[in-house]
């Protein structure tokens, strides 16, 4: 990162001060300024809400903090929810994200290594395919996947969400592009002269080159599965099979303040909602503070493997 | 892992063949990909084929052409679902492609690197509520009562969360959920893209006589304008697709919203509350080709995903 040669103290010390520089500076730090207010200002409210009674986050200033016995009270209240219903869809979000990370992980590397670095017949199919389906949004084909799941009255069980989740195009083009860029195909050619095995090759070879890869598409799996709601929405029709999504939605009808006929007497009130939100998206919050690089390097995969 | 210790010994197996040299890479490739495959056919493939199908047909699985089409097509709430989608995606393009290319710019020269890796990471976060968390945080960040912004819903007129969950206001309301979390992302990327414009090309711009924003203009928009059709394209096929942020607004404002909001809505209303499967692959099938078309549009026009040999 050097020092950029356009950046406004640069130029300002280098040349007079003109008025048309001031306006443009101005702009700049009004555009990043309601921006930076957009974005942040929902989150920062977020944090303090389950410090405050729902009385107080009505009442009081918007941006204050109740108490940390507050966010006590709130805790027991949420997971108190229909016997600890809270509990168990995260574990459940666990099990599917998990589940299908390990599957798809297992599935795609191998994939996009065959797919990047042998020759076989289908193969420019098999790759054609898949950048379509990585293109078209997730949501495109939940609905033809219930319609085929409630085919094979596979409706409801733990599969329904795990092998779909498991199906991750995006993940094996990843893999494809690292391995067509990292590693020269006579590299390869050299090791099976020397008499190494393809599996020898992938095992020995390849996949110990595939770390940043691996986490790559591991991080991009896991988010997606974890916020996932659509799938899981349509084929879990019981509540202790529900992704902590799913539980979400079950927990805003459940709120007075958004439902009040279904919701009266229920303790499930602003604070209490907000923390599920803040506990169900904690795991998923962890990774993207580490991983803007993660991010950028994902997008930019196809642009950087020249 | 036990997938992957069956090809070991099938793969040495074949390696002990004859002439296993010459054809051995193409059948391990068979068998690296098997796995994966499987999951094509059964969760890319068969869905689709199968959705056709179903739109093909009636629930007596007999061959009626484009009847489905037409019945779901002349529904009266097909028209108003796919007008609020286009509306929404008007409003949603322009204002992502819009800001994030100009803050893109912004952040990459003329703030601080030190700052602009700041903003950058502030602008992202909130990609990690996306989902139902997104629609539940902006549900209190519209609601009079308890918004931190109430003062600016209040002189907008708005002083009730009725008024504002007004039918109307709801592709402003997506476009805000949107953008919260899915442009700072964007903007780390298309930043991202920008850095990899080199200094050099920049320098001589400069040594020209461009200020600032005729070097953006003319050049850095220009070298990262196949960034912007892919987010474009991408934005509009997610677009497309919405199901969860207008549900949940609907569960929110009382029903005075539409449950067939948008069009996915509608195919899940056919789906689960008329048990019509083969209307509802229908109107899958409108939204498939939407994501197809722009997939299509991508790996075709752009050189972004290219299946050249090097």
């Amino acid at each position: 990162m050097t020092q950029l040669p356009l950046s406004p103290p640069a130029t300002a010390a280098g040349r007079r001060f003109r008025p048309s520089r001031a306006v443009s500076f101005l702009i700049v730090g009004l555009l990043l300024a309601v921006l930076l207010v957009f974005f942040v200002l929902p989150v920062v409210w977020l944090l303090l809400a389950p410090s405050k009674t729902a009385g107080q986050v009505v009442h009081d200033n918007p941006l204050s903090f109740g108490s940390f016995a507050q966010i006590g009270t709130a805790w027991g209240h949420l997971f108190g929810f229909q016997d600890g219903a809270m509990a168990t869809w995260l574990r459940n979000s666990a099990v599917y994200s998990g589940g299908s990370l390990v599957l798809t992980l297992a599935v795609s590397v191998p994939a996009g290594y065959a797919l990047a670095l042998t020759r076989f017949r289908g193969r420019k199919t098999l790759l054609t395919i898949t950048l379509v389906t990585m293109i078209m949004p997730q949501a495109t084909l939940v609905l033809p996947v219930f319609l085929e799941l409630n085919r094979f009255h596979l409706i409801g069980t733990v599969w329904s969400v795990i092998l779909p989740f498991s199906f991750y195009p995006f993940g094996v083009y990843l893999v494809y592009i690292y391995f067509g860029s990292s590693l020269p195909r006579d590299l390869l050619a050299a090791a099976r002269i020397d008499g190494c095995t393809e599996w020898q090759l992938f095992s020995r070879i390849a996949l110990p080159l595939a770390k940043p890869v691996v986490g790559l598409v591991a991080f991009f799996s896991f988010v997606g599965n974890w916020n996932n709601f659509f799938l899981p929405y349509l084929v879990l029709p019981n509540s202790d099979q529900f992704p902590v999504q799913v539980g979400l939605n079950q927990l805003l009808t459940s709120t007075p303040s958004f439902n009040p006929v279904a919701g009266a007497g229920l303790d499930i009130t602003i604070p209490e909602l907000s923390l599920a939100i803040l506990v169900a998206i904690l795991p998923v919050l962890v990774l993207f503070l580490f991983s803007q690089r993660t991010l950028v390097s994902g997008m930019l995969a196809g642009a950087t493997k020249e | 892992m036990t997938l992957l210790e069956t090809e070991r010994v099938a793969v040495s197996a074949l390696r002990r063949g004859a002439l296993p040299r010459r054809r051995g890479p193409g059948l391990a490739g068979y068998l690296f990909v098997a796995g994966y495959a499987v999951l094509l056919l059964a969760f890319g493939v068969f869905p689709t084929g199968y959705s056709f199908y179903l739109a093909l047909t009636n629930d007596q699985g007999r061959f009626t052409g484009l009847n489905q089409f037409v019945k779901v097509a002349q529904d009266y709430r097909f028209v108003p679902a796919f007008t609020h989608m286009l509306v929404y995606l008007v409003m949603w393009l322009v204002v992502l492609v819009v800001l994030v290319v100009l803050v893109a710019v912004v952040l990459r020269s003329r703030v601080r690197p030190g700052t602009s890796a700041l903003f950058r990471f502030l602008y992202y976060i909130p990609g990690a509520l996306a989902g139902v968390a997104s629609v539940l945080v902006w549900l209190f960040m519209l609601d009079p009562d308890v918004s931190p912004v109430s003062w600016l819903l209040n002189s907008m007129g708005m002083h009730s969360f009725a008024a504002v969950l007004a039918p109307g206001n709801l592709p402003l309301i997506l476009m805000l959920i949107a953008f919260w979390t899915g442009a700072g992302g964007w903007m780390v990327v298309m930043y991202g893209a920008l850095n990899n414009i080199p200094d050099e090309v920049l320098e001589a711009a400069r040594m020209d006589g461009a200020g600032p924003w005729r070097t953006a203009w003319h050049i850095q928009i220009p070298m990262i304008r196949q960034w912007i059709v892919y987010m474009t394209i991408m934005a509009f096929a997610t677009g497309t697709q919405l199901f969860v942020e207008p549900q949940l607004l609907q569960t929110a404002s009382l029903g005075r919203v539409s449950p067939t909001w948008s069009p996915n809505q509608l195919a899940y209303v056919y789906a689960f509350q008329q048990g019509d499967f083969n209307g509802s692959a229908a109107i899958s099938v409108f939204l498939l080709a939407l994501g197809l078309i722009a997939a299509g549009l991508l790996v075709a026009r752009s050189n972004l995903f290219t299946l050249d040999e090097k």
